[in-house]
């Protein structure tokens, strides 16, 4: 069973970052992702990194779990910044090996770049860290209301995205039980050919579809029989509200932009 | 083959804030040929234990012996498919684990995996389909049109197609009607004194425990809580009653009997009929003096 238990990487916590609403948390990222890419000063991107780490640490979330949503991008991060010390050609030579040159302009705009990417992951990953899925679930539903008037299935989607959220740990459990009873009667999933592991997965598959299809049937009819008919003049057990919390970084997030927008050169 | 398990115990996601221990300390030896009832309320480590019967899971810590075969932290046997050949799993609800196109095919597939040759995969399912209550017209039919007791029957000679010496059985009779509860559990017992099997049966059930097992263990949030013979353990109701099981039905009877009139039948794993006439010769005796 391992660590997939756990779903996405969500940190329980009982932070600021944590209590605020969903819907906040989502609107600033949004816009954090724009506004990232406007930052062209020292003290602008000071800003933004000053926004980004003060927003880690009240999160509390243990640094060694957003090293961790940080891993698969490192590379990306160091690609870039590489690229960028070949490529750009521009500001004054500052080093010469052979054939290659390199410019100042290459090392600040690889920084800029690397720094970019990092406050991005960051800033998103703590979104997902510090909010549950069935949270951010609910936010998108209420966000995506407006679309209801152009017939679109807004609280069908959601209820498709939270009860898939749901089952995953279920389906995780079930090929762990699987898998461990057709290993019990001799298949061997890791060693072997490829060709014969590929089929090894047949005994595992063919059930797992089979209970899938048949708790998603008792699933529907549970649901029915509970009088569930779709969205409709359907109340909430957990209402979101915009609190003094969300108000208070609204307004600080607006200063950010402002500071930003006033110290980035034009 | 023996079965040993030496001061075993296995934490679940070792090492991270979800750390679980599920076997703490666990020493017991289950000799060859006997019948085993291993009796826990949810979340006594009953699965787990299973699991390393089998080589599916290694020990945190301590040594597990299964005949030849060592399991210790550091090293899992080499020949583990030779293991998993001698020692027959059926899992909870396994008819969960068919897949095949035809009931014939899926109890082919585990002595298909063990290198079993094909005439003798024929003959052994010529043998086990009428053993485990199926008709042979069910053979070519496909597993999902069954019903659950008959897919459930499947599975199990699918496990007993490989002829296990050991044979484990984790709640084997959950989920079927009692009628098919009761064939079910003759029909192990009766391949158990046939094959000279080795037969673990992991069980909520105190009455299936005391009419099959010869010995009986009780565990406890991952460790021993008691073992010994089942007119033992089972006379012991406090000590029952403190891990929320109960003594079978017909301990308690005898107890109310013995509270009512005052004579006390002592529980020796009597059937109905054999209770039935020590009551008889206790009224009897009563009558004439």
């Amino acid at each position: 069973m391992n660590n997939s238990l756990i779903i996405g990487q969500y940190v329980p916590g009982n932070s600021i970052v944590h209590r605020l609403d969903p819907r906040t948390k989502i609107t600033i990222i949004f816009f954090f992702v724009f506004i990232v890419f406007f930052a062209n000063t020292l003290i602008s991107y000071g800003i933004l990194t000053i926004f980004a780490l003060t927003s880690m640490i009240t999160s509390r979330v243990p640094i060694r779990f957003i090293l961790k949503g940080l891993t698969p991008v490192w590379f990306l991060i160091v690609f870039t910044f590489i690229l960028h010390l070949f490529v750009t050609k521009e500001g004054t030579l500052i080093f010469h090996l052979s054939i290659f040159k390199f410019y100042s302009g290459g090392v600040i705009q690889g920084l800029a770049i690397s720094v970019r990417f990092f406050l991005l992951i960051l800033v998103t990953s703590l979104l997902t860290l510090t909010t549950t899925p069935i949270e951010i679930t609910d936010a998108i539903e209420d966000m995506l209301h407006p679309l209801n008037k152009i017939k679109f299935p807004v609280h069908e989607l959601a209820l498709m995205m939270s009860i898939s959220l749901r089952f995953i740990p279920t389906l995780m459990q079930e090929t762990d039980k699987i898998s461990k009873a057709q290993a019990s009667r001799g298949v061997d999933f890791r060693t072997g050919p490829i060709k014969d592991r590929a089929k090894a997965v047949v005994p595992l598959l063919v059930p797992l579809f089979v209970s899938a299809f048949k708790r998603a049937e008792e699933l529907a009819m549970a649901m029915e029989a509970r009088g569930y008919h779709g969205g409709e003049g359907r109340t909430k057990l957990r209402e979101l509200k915009i609190g003094k919390h969300d108000i208070l970084i609204y307004i600080l997030f607006a200063f950010v932009i402002a500071i930003l927008f006033y110290t980035r050169s034009y | 083959m023996d079965i040993t398990f030496k001061n075993v115990s296995y934490i679940y996601q070792a090492n991270s804030p979800f750390a679980h221990k599920a076997i703490d300390d666990l020493s017991f030896h289950i000799p060859s040929g006997s019948f085993v009832a291993v009796i826990g309320h949810t979340g006594s480590g009953k699965s787990t234990l299973i699991q390393h019967l089998n080589g599916l899971v290694k020990p945190t810590a301590g040594e597990v012996t299964i005949g030849d075969f060592h399991l210790t932290p550091e090293q899992k046997p080499k020949n583990m498919k030779e293991l998993r050949s001698r020692v027959g799993v059926v899992f909870q609800y396994p008819e969960h684990q068919l897949f095949e196109e035809t009931v014939e095919k899926d109890i082919a597939f585990g002595p298909e995996n063990f290198g079993v040759s094909k005439s003798e995969i024929k003959h052994r399912i010529q043998q086990i389909t009428p053993a485990v209550g199926l008709t042979e017209e069910l053979l070519e039919r496909s597993p999902f049109e069954l019903s659950g007791g008959q897919m459930r029957r499947v599975a199990i000679a699918g496990v007993l197609a490989v002829r296990p010496d050991v044979l484990v059985l984790d709640e084997p009779t959950a989920g079927l009607d009692p009628r098919g509860q009761k064939e079910m559990m003759k029909m192990f017992y009766q391949l158990h004194q046939e094959q000279g099997l080795t037969t673990i049966l992991v069980t909520h059930s105190m009455e299936d425990a005391v009419k099959y097992a010869d010995h009986v263990i009780i565990l406890n949030k991952g460790t021993k809580y008691m073992e010994g013979k089942p007119e033992a353990v089972f006379t012991q109701k406090k000590a029952l009653n403190k891990v929320q099981l109960d003594v079978p039905e017909m301990v308690q009877f005898l107890n109310q009997f013995q509270t009512k009139l005052g004579k006390e039948i002592p529980f020796d794993r009597q059937s109905i009929k054999q209770v039935a006439q020590s009551i008889q010769q206790i009224i009897k005796g009563a009558e004439s003096s």
